[in-house]
Formats: structure tokens, sequence, C-alpha cells
């Protein structure tokens, strides 16, 4: 068996609160991250899968120092095994640590495509570096001189994925990569986040879309309220028997190839959320004991957070 | 945009028309005209056109006008045109200096207060922005003519020549000095408008995702500033400034009244007063076809500049 | 007590400048009889206790002056902008709800309108008018709708479009119903603001009028007029008659302004959570 090398990324009881007013003059800290763990190792691509309104965006604007004012953030975030400061995540971001972000509204309207990959550069050799992207892409060279509006979705994916290489990225964070995209690009794209993981590098995919996430991740973080409840090899998703939490099997029900089962209730929103585990409310095997602070237990090859977990195995 | 134009010829004929204040009084003096032949009062009104119907005095005067005929002012009794010719050129002289000196000075104050948003200079800027706005120019130009004209002594207190001079012994230098306080009024109170709109678009592109992107990429907040955002922002502050002549030309008419500078704001406010009907139309029609310009021009600007206009048809 | 924020600085201001201004227009309506008192023993003194604003050279008290010319002009710019506000209302729902045909025509009004230099065309309405009183609130309320009247129109083709009230529209909801449960709480806050924020350039407009003549007559102390008075007085080095009216009046505005600013701050989603 090979040495364990630190994780590129881990993330441990992740915090993110923002301020805001309730009625009348009262300000409150509203919780939206309330305990997120994940890990990235070298080589791997770990998906975290929520449904929408979860907070999976901030997961990503957390890491790379780019949440708005208003919020603050507790809990650890450690890269190559040290803690992320903020110096340190300014000088890595765009180089090693890279973002893909979701859609065309993260580029520049009024900028050119090749000027805006290469971050305004014209040395030759950041020259050579994006023709030599483009050609992996199959871009053609005009596209270079069009504006994002020019181009096709599947172009402004490829070229998303190309602001990325322009580094040497260590650290790929993609962010709902492929939304409302055709299953061949959509795969194209999957693709590409295989071959730098392949090159050695950790990508943190942050999607809605569980399917997408079983069929190209290594692992899967589950997301829920706020909180990872589940962290299992992708692989366990192959059989509803190899998960434990009661929301991930619900999760894998609500899956079309599985019957398309929908879990009754609705997410809680920040405010009213349940003491315990957030899944609470909703869940059938529901407790008194529920609604303590639930730790993590291992699963075999993953860990979940339910103090029900053996019963359901 | 002619049609506009024509429209605001009637608009500003009727509400000429509708004037209760007679023409002949106001002109010609209330005791002249007691004293005058009833013949003499006839061929006067007759010379204004008092009895006709207004449509076929409207007709008359457009015909004129177009052929660029613009009638005889009566408070100068001079061609309306010749008179026009002079306020104008002394006016632009002051309005396009206040015009670049505002844009330009507004602009960058804009994008100050943008990037420094909530902290101390965009609280200065919006401070002043607020405090310039909620200041009439006239009574800006009255604290300028006390500081610069009464106490310090250091620049004229009106006219835009020097009294008592020959036309032609007016140096360049001599017309500088009695534009500046004016100039000076007209940018001070114009750089307000501009500065707060650029912050407010400043602000939302700075929230805007690919700022967010930019960042992410490792950007300073100098380079996003340089790269993306001033792209974005110089387009909407160009257009502004284009389609704000309206305001510049409201400013001078106060601003030139308090410097007795002799522009066309001031040959307004007389033409007003006295009731010369001629002057009055040809003025409004005239800063109407810079105003409707300056609309043009950014339309145009704006085809011109945004790719996303320019190159709109090569879309898929 | 609870945690001093942003929320209750507003409100706080808020209250400060309704009171400041309904203070000045209760007082100037108070000492119409002071501002016009001429006393020569009197007359060209320096602000001092007893005349903080100093008097003019017919002996008369700048402070009452003052005080009844600014109660003027905010009755004058409140009125007028009231005028104007409907205006804009009425104009800016028919624009949206009409038809095309009623929309071009409206949309044609308001271009002509801003293409005429706001001054000038104020100038010429007060001409048509006559001049005096009734010129000046004539003119400032029609001139002042245009801006406020696309907002209307821009959001009531808004409201118009958005899911929701087509959802309603679908779900057979009468058009009265709709408008009343739908449209209008976006529309009321909308409007308030654009009324108030109004103010400050009606009173302006107001002030400016008058100041180059084709306002109130000298009987009346209008600010403008003060102004325009005072402007002979300048050379002579009576500074006083011109500084103390002008910053009464530019405070004034910005009470305005706040008032409006603050207001919007707290309807305004966007930026309620400041």
């Amino acid at each position: 068996m090979e040495k364990k090398l630190p994780p590129i990324l881990e993330i441990r009881g992740l915090q993110i609160s923002f301020k805001q007013y309730e009625k009348g003059f009262s300000q409150t800290e509203l919780e939206v991250i309330r305990d997120l763990d994940v890990c990235v190792p070298a080589g791997e691509i770990v998906a975290v899968v929520g449904s929408s309104g979860s907070g999976k965006s901030l997961l990503a604007h957390a890491v790379l120092g780019i949440l708005p004012y208003n919020a603050s953030v507790k809990g650890e975030i450690l890269y190559d095994g040290e803690a992320l400061t903020e110096k340190r995540v300014k000088r890595l971001r765009g180089d090693e640590i890279v973002l893909v972000p979701q859609s065309t509204a993260y580029l520049d309207p009024l900028m050119k495509t090749g000027v805006q990959i290469r971050k305004g550069k014209k040395d030759a050799a950041s020259k050579e570096r994006l023709h030599q992207i483009f050609r992996e892409y199959e871009l053609k060279q005009e596209v270079e001189e069009q504006y994002p509006f020019e181009l096709s979705g599947g172009m402004t994916r490829r070229i998303m994925n190309a602001t990325a290489l322009m580094g040497h990225p260590r650290l790929v964070i993609a962010d709902e990569p492929t939304p409302g995209l055709h299953i061949s690009v959509t795969r194209r794209a999957m693709e590409h986040f295989r071959e730098l993981a392949d090159m050695g590098a950790g990508v943190l995919l942050i999607t809605h879309d569980l399917e997408l996430a079983v069929e190209t991740a290594d692992r899967i973080a589950v997301f829920y309220a706020g909180s990872t409840l589940e962290e299992v090899p992708a692989l366990a998703f192959q059989s509803c028997d190899t998960l434990h939490h009661p929301y991930s099997r619900a999760l894998w029900n609500a899956m079309p190839k599985h019957g398309f089962q929908p879990i009754p209730g609705t997410q809680p929103y920040a405010r009213e959320m349940p003491q315990g585990c957030p899944f609470g409310p909703r869940c059938p095997k529901y407790t008194q004991e529920c609604s303590e602070k639930i730790p993590w237990r291992q699963t075999g090859d993953g860990r979940v957070r339910c103090i029900h977990a053996e019963e359901a195995q | 945009m002619v049609f506009l134009l024509v429209a605001v010829s009637i608009v500003s004929f009727i509400l000429m028309t509708m004037s209760p204040v007679d023409p002949l009084q106001a002109n010609v003096g209330q005791a002249a005209l007691g004293s005058m032949s009833q013949e003499q009062i006839e061929k006067l009104e007759a010379y204004w056109g008092v009895d006709e119907p207004p449509l076929k005095r409207y007709l008359a005067w457009a015909k004129d006008f177009v052929r660029g005929d613009f009638g005889m002012s009566l408070q100068y009794r001079q061609p309306v045109s010749k008179v026009i010719a002079v306020k104008l050129g002394n006016s632009l002289f002051l309005m396009v200096t206040a015009w670049i000196l505002s844009g330009v000075i507004g602009f960058i104050l804009g994008v100050a207060a943008g990037v420094f948003r909530g902290r101390l200079p965009d609280r200065l800027i919006k401070g002043y922005c607020v405090v310039i706005s909620s200041t009439p120019a006239f009574w800006l130009a009255l604290l300028l003519l006390m500081i610069f004209g009464v106490w310090l002594k250091v620049l004229p207190i009106g006219l835009s020549v020097p009294i008592g001079l020959e036309a032609s012994g007016v140096t360049f230098l001599d017309r500088l000095r009695h534009a500046i306080l004016p100039a000076l009024t007209l940018s001070i109170t114009g750089i307000s408008n501009i500065a707060l709109h650029t912050r407010e678009k400043m602000i939302d592109v700075m929230e805007s995702d690919y700022v967010l992107f930019a960042r992410a990429r490792g950007e300073s907040t100098w380079q996003i500033v340089r790269r993306h955002a001033l792209r974005n922002v110089l387009l909407p502050a160009i257009t502004l400034q284009f389609a704000s002549i309206s305001e510049i030309f409201g400013g001078s008419v106060l601003v030139e009244q308090v410097f007795s500078y002799s522009g066309m704001g001031q040959a307004a406010v007389t033409a007003g007063l006295g009731s010369d009907m001629p002057l009055l139309m040809a003025i409004t029609i005239v800063s109407a076809v810079f105003v409707f310009g300056g609309n043009l021009i950014a339309n145009i600007l704006y085809g011109i500049v945004d790719p996303r206009i320019r190159r709109g048809g090569n879309r898929k | 007590m609870k945690q001093w924020n942003r929320r209750k600085a507003t409100v706080l201001i808020l209250v400060i400048s309704i009171l400041f201004l309904v203070t000045v227009a209760a007082a100037g309506s108070q000492c119409s009889d002071a501002a016009r008192a001429t006393d020569f023993s009197r007359k060209n003194l320096l602000p001092c206790l007893e005349y903080p604003f100093g008097t003019d050279w017919m002996g008369r008290d700048m402070f009452a002056r003052t005080l009844k010319g600014l109660s003027l002009s905010i009755l004058i710019g409140v009125l007028a902008a009231a005028i104007s506000a409907v205006i804009a209302l009425v104009l800016g729902i028919c624009a949206a709800t009409l038809g095309r045909r009623a929309d071009g025509v409206i949309t044609w009004v308001i271009d002509l309108i801003m293409g005429i230099p706001h001054m000038l065309l104020l100038i010429l309405i007060s001409v048509a008018a006559g001049r005096g009183l009734k010129g000046v609130i004539i003119g400032v309320a029609f001139t002042h709708w245009t801006s406020l009247a696309r907002l209307i129109r821009a959001e009531v083709m808004q409201l118009k479009e958005s899911p929701y009230v087509k959802i309603a529209g679908k779900l057979g909801k009468g058009k009265w119903y709709v408008a009343y449960r739908h449209i209008l709480p976006h529309l009321l806050p909308q409007f308030a603001v654009g009324l108030v924020l109004m103010f400050p350039h009606a009173i302006l407009h107001e002030a400016s009028i008058t100041f180059l003549g084709f306002g109130l007559t000298s009987e009346q102390p209008a600010i403008g007029i003060i102004l325009s008075e005072s402007m002979k007085y300048l050379v002579l080095g009576k500074w006083w008659l011109a500084l103390f009216p002008g910053l009464a009046l530019v405070v004034t505005v910005i009470m305005f302004y706040l008032l409006g600013e603050n207001l919007r701050r707290l309807i305004d989603p966007n930026s309620a959570h400041e």
C-alpha cells in the first residue's frame, strides 16, 4: 500500500453565517452552513451533493476567500495539511487553487475570451499555453477574439474549464459546472475534470445532480441544510444497502432509475433549523436522541452522522 | 428627431401664445403705447401679427424659420440669428469646459467611491454629491463670487468681457478670466450626477459574478478595476454625460444670470421676462437640438462601442 | 438597550428630518409679519444674537425672512411635487396598461419634455401662465413627472409580466383583484419614495425660477427673491444676506433628500439588510 499523503483540501466543522435583520430592529446571525466536513485527496474527484438552497456555493467561496463582507467563517480549512489563511489563499488562488464557475455570468461581458483566459498577460509563453489549451479542448483560434455572448453553451463550458488550466492547478473547485447543458456536453466536461484529477489535482465538484456525481466522482459527500450527513465512496451509491444515512437513501430512491420517489417535507430554512440532526423532522427513524449533537461514525469505507445507522445497515 | 423638434416648436409656440402678457405692452411700454396714435398701434399690431389666428402665425413663423430667418428679437432689436450666434458662442465655451471637466472628475470620483464602497473615500464623495445636488447652482455661484470676486478679489465679478472695452480690444485671456468662475460653478454642480451614477454602476460591477470570478482567479482589486470595472462602467458614464446636456443648459441659465455672463442662458431670461417670443422660441429650439443631438450620439455610441450590439448580428 | 444598528439610525434620521421640515414650515407661516417689518434704525446689522442672520438694507430681520421664505418654498415644492407625482402615477400606469398606442404617445411626450432643458421649459411655462405663484406651481408640477412616470411604467410592465401575476390571472382572479393584491403593494413603496425624492428637485427649481424673476413678487419673501435681492448688495460686502438664507435652503433640501433616501432604505429589500 502506498504512503498516504495529506489530502489537498480538508475542511472540518465549517460554519458560515450572515448578519441579517429580522422584523423590526433586531439583528441576527443567520447560519447558512452549520457543520460541513469534506476531504479532497490528490488525484480524486470528490462531489459534494446537495439540493439547491443547501449552501453549496458558499463552500466554494469560503475556500477561495471571496465571501461577501457580511459573512463570518468558523472552522478549519486545511490546504496541503496547513491552515489556509487569508494571506495564503490570496497567493494561491488563480494559480494552484482554481475555480470553475457556473455560468457565462462569470465571464466579463466586454472582454474577448482569449485575453480573459490569459488574465491580460501578453507574453509569448501565455499565448502559447492558450493555443495549446485551445487545441486540447478543440476550440478554434477565432474563439479567442470572440466575446462571451457570442459563445454557445458548450463553448462557454470549455472556455471556463480553460481558465483553470492557465495556472498550475492542484485544487480545482467546480461549482455546479453543468447547469442545463446537453448530456454529451456534460459528459465531456466531466471527462475534463477526470483528466485534471489524473494529472494529480484534487477536484471538488459541487453539484445538485446525484447521478452525475455517482458517474464521475470517486467519493461523495451528502450535504443537507448546512451539514455533511454522510461521506462514502461513489460506488456505495450503486445500491441502497451500502448507504447508511436515511437522507442518502431517500436521495437514492429519488433518482429517476430507482423509481423517482420524492421525499416528503422540505429542507428547513436556515432560520428554522432544528437542533441536532437537520434531517430529523423529515426522517422516518426520528427519535428523541436525534435532537442532540450527532457524532461521526465510521462505516467501512465511509462515515455517517446518524445514530440509527446500525439499524439501517 | 425632426418630428420631435417640430413638436418642441409647436409646444413652445402654444405656451407663448397662451401667455397673458401682451407683447405690445411688454416691448413698447404702457406709457409709449398710450401716447401713440391708433394708426401706429395698428401698424405695430400688424407687425407682430396680433390679429391673425395662431395657426397662421405659427405656419408663417415656421416657414421663415426653416429658411433660416429666425425673425427679429424684440429685446435686442437685432435679428435673432445674430443674437443667438454671439450668445451661443459665449455659452458653448462655458458649457463645453464644464461638460468635460465635470464628466472626467465625476467619473473618477464615482469609480473611487464604488471601489471603496462604505469606507471613508466613498462617504466623502457621496457626502459631497448629496450636498452639491441639494445646492442651487445660483447660490453656489453667489458663494464663489463672494469668495473669489469680493473677498479675495482675484477674479472679476461679472460679465463675459471687461466693462468699457471695445469688442475688438478684448483679449482671449480676458475672456478666459471672465469664464473661470461660471465654468467652475457649472463643473462643480455637474459632477454629482455623473459621480453618483458611476458609483452605482461600479457597485453593481464589483458585485457581479465576473468580478467574483476574477478575484477567485487571483486578480487584485486594482487589476480588477483596471481590467474589468473601467471597461464596463465607462460606456454608461459616457452615455449619461451625453444625455445630461440638458442639465448643463439649465445650469448655465442660472449661472450666467449671477455672473452677468452674456450667453444663451441670460438671453433666455431676458427674452422670457420681456416676452421676446421670436428669441425665446429660437433659443428653445436650438437647445433642444443640442439635447436631442446628445441623446442621439449616446445611442450611436452604444452601437459602436458595445460589442454586444455591434457584433449582435454574428450571434448564432 | 438593544444593539445600536443601521436600521435604527435610519428611522432616527427619518424622524429628525420630518420634525425639522414640519417645524420650519410651521414657524415660517407664523412670522409673516416679522418678515416684512422694516425698521431703518437697525438696518445692515451683522448676524448677532438678536438677529442670528443679520438684517438687510431696510432693517428687515433676515432670520424671519428666511424662515418665511423656506416655509413658502416647502409648501410650493410639496404641492407642486404632489401634483407632479399624481401625473406621473396616472400616465405611468396608463402607458403600461392601455396598450401600445397609449404607451407610444406617453413615451413620446416624455421624450419631448425631456428634450427641452428643464429651466427653459420652466421659463416658458411660467411666461405662459403669466408668471406669479400660479406659473411657478404649474411649471414645477408639469416638468417633474417624467422620470417618475418612466419608472412607474417600467415597474408596472415588469409586474404585469411577472410569473405570479400571470398565474394569478390564469387562476381566474379578477383584474381588479390582481391589481389590488399583487401590483399595488409593489408599486406603492416605489411611488412614495419617488414622491419624496421629488421634493428636493421641486424646491430647488422653485427657488431657481423665482431667483430669475419669473416667480413671486418681492412682496412675498420666497427664498429665491431674498437671494436675488441680496445679489445687488453682495458687491458691497454684505455677505450674510446671501450666505445664511442659501445655507438654510441647502439644509432644507438635504433634509428632504435624507427623508427620501432613508425611506427607500427601509422599503427597498436590496438595502434593507445593510
